[in-house]
């Protein structure tokens, strides 16, 4: 009888889901993105990003080889932060700068704060900040056609048209990732549908970015213009592939949606205020860094431990 | 005189103001952006160091306890105003590098935190002592920074470039955020180091199981595992 009674502690149902699933699902998400970057941009756009992913792999390698730790690299997310990293760099970029900036994401960001799940900021962006400050010439240097030219962002501030549809495409000067929407979007639909990343954020993060610009800036509430602050820079692939960053979002549900209001206040703000045209990735690895005080404030109440009835 | 060298070593090795005690941090982060401005910040305060350590030490029966305080600051502002004053008049350059942290210096914790600790209760010998060997210490610590983070944010060594022509700096080692990271890796280092010394010569000798009432917050209970105990 007693034979028939298994008695064990829960969970009893595992989900199939592993971190490297989820890691490999995100990977092939900006497989479109990556794709379109190299196509547009050609061999360099290639080379940078092999060489991100490569080195990130081996930065991690490295360090926990050389700290006795255990080896991580199979759970994929360092292949995810090279290739986000890469995505963030503009298609000028020498091999050289994609190998520090990996060594800044991987060993100072993500290693020495205890690997993935205890970094406190994005690695990847602020491996990006990292090398923006070190070299901001070469960091803002977009080549379009072989043409050295000013982003779409940075002429609409200066009051110029921008062709909206070349904008959605991609046919634009930018970084290696952030040029095509339409490309990102395949992407994002992707990670939503799959369940992956929670539409809260990047909705909250357009959404407050939107309402933002349109109180604040100078282009008011004109569609064109504030299409063209969304599909400008960097704001999709962050909105839906950094901010959406498991171990630097917030877990609860309405954390999620401040954190997203957060990212997108502070975007417009960078846009409209700073002397850059661009503000996406210091707007989400400043938000990262309120993630601990936004999951403190939304934390929900214990049952039975107050509360409204 | 044994005691005197024990002093300096206290102040460079054992207890160095930077890198153990994490005592003025404002002017460690702030002023080596070179390498020259490390031992420039470094031996000016060793100067007022040595100086107020002495005349502290001397009016050490003199200053009534419940003023002591504002007594201290009294001094060691003199000497700043000194040391200021002479920097002022022959090595303008350095003075206009190190600015307002010169003055900043009366404010320094490691200054008034020696006459509180050491000069207001031992000779006057002794106390000169602590305030080279802490002062010694203290530029040791700026001197390390300033040469790291010259080195890598702007490719010289005291001024002299040393890397080669195709070099690009890494800026943001001579902005904030370089003087965070290099101190961070510095004390890093520093307390690798020391954790193998104490394990050598220890071994384990004065520590018991009760790893919460344990003032070594470095070790974590890892010397009793490896102990075996």
């Amino acid at each position: 009888m007693s034979d028939n009674i298994k008695v064990s502690a829960s969970p009893h149902i595992r989900s199939r889901m592993s971190t490297s699933r989820i890691m490999f699902l995100v990977i092939i998400s900006l497989l479109p993105a990556t794709l379109y970057g190299i196509y547009q941009f050609g061999y360099n756009a290639a080379l940078i990003v092999a060489v991100c992913i490569a080195s990130c792999v081996v930065f991690e390698y490295v360090y926990e080889k050389l700290m006795k730790l255990p080896v991580t690299i199979g759970d994929l997310s360092a292949i995810v932060t090279g290739l986000l990293l890469a995505l963030n760099l503009p298609p000028t970029a020498t091999w050289w700068m994609a190998c520090i900036g990996c060594a800044f994401s991987i060993i100072i960001v993500k290693m020495l704060f205890g690997g993935l799940g205890q970094n406190f900021m994005n690695p990847a962006l602020a491996g990006r900040c990292f090398l923006v400050i070190c070299f901001t010439a070469r960091m803002t240097n977009f080549v379009y056609d072989g043409i050295s030219s000013a982003t779409p962002l940075a002429n609409i501030r200066d009051g110029q048209s921008v062709d909206l549809m070349a904008m959605f495409i991609g046919r634009i000067p930018g970084t290696i990732g952030e040029v095509s929407t339409a490309a990102l979007l395949i992407g994002a639909i992707l990670l939503i549908v799959t369940g992956i990343i929670d539409f809260r954020i990047p909705c909250a993060y357009i959404g407050s970015f939107v309402v933002f610009m349109g109180l604040v800036s100078p282009g008011g509430w004109d569609i064109t213009y504030l299409a063209a602050q969304i599909c400008g820079g960097g704001l999709i692939l962050g909105a839906f592939f950094m901010a959406t960053d498991y171990v630097t979002s917030p877990i609860t549900k309405t954390g999620r949606v401040l954190f997203g209001i957060c990212c997108g206040l502070l975007t417009g703000v960078f846009r409209v205020y700073s002397s850059s045209a661009e503000g996406v990735s210091y707007a989400i690895i400043i938000s990262n860094l309120l993630v601990p005080l936004i999951e403190k404030i939304t934390l929900p109440k214990c049952f039975g431990k107050g509360g409204e009835v | 005189m044994n005691k005197c060298i024990e002093r300096i070593y206290n102040g460079l090795v054992r207890e160095n103001p930077t890198f153990v005690l994490m005592l003025g941090m404002c002017p460690t982060l702030a002023v080596t952006t070179s390498a020259m401005n490390g031992v420039g910040m470094g031996l000016a305060t060793t100067v007022v160091l040595i100086l107020s350590n002495i005349m502290i030490s001397m009016l050490r029966k003199v200053i009534p306890d419940g003023v002591r305080i504002p007594a201290f600051i009294v001094v060691i502002a003199s000497f700043v105003t000194i040391v200021e004053l002479l920097l002022k008049a022959y090595i303008p350059s350095l003075y206009a590098a190190l600015g307002l942290y010169i003055p900043l210096i009366v404010v320094n914790c490691i200054i008034l935190g020696r006459a509180e600790s050491y000069a207001s209760k031992n000779g006057v010998i002794y106390s000169a002592f602590d305030g080279l060997g802490m002062g010694l210490g203290f530029t040791f610590g700026l001197t390390c920074i300033g040469i790291i983070r010259e080195l890598i944010g702007n490719g010289t060594f005291f001024g002299l470039a040393v890397l080669p022509e195709s070099y690009e700096p890494l800026t943001i080692f001579i902005l904030a955020p370089g003087a965070f990271l290099v101190l961070a890796f510095l004390v890093a280092a520093m307390n690798r180091i020391k954790l193998h010394g104490g394990r050598d010569t220890g071994a384990g000798g004065n520590c018991d199981e009760l790893c919460k009432n344990c003032p070594n917050t470095i070790c974590k209970g890892r010397e009793v595992i490896e102990n075996g105990r």
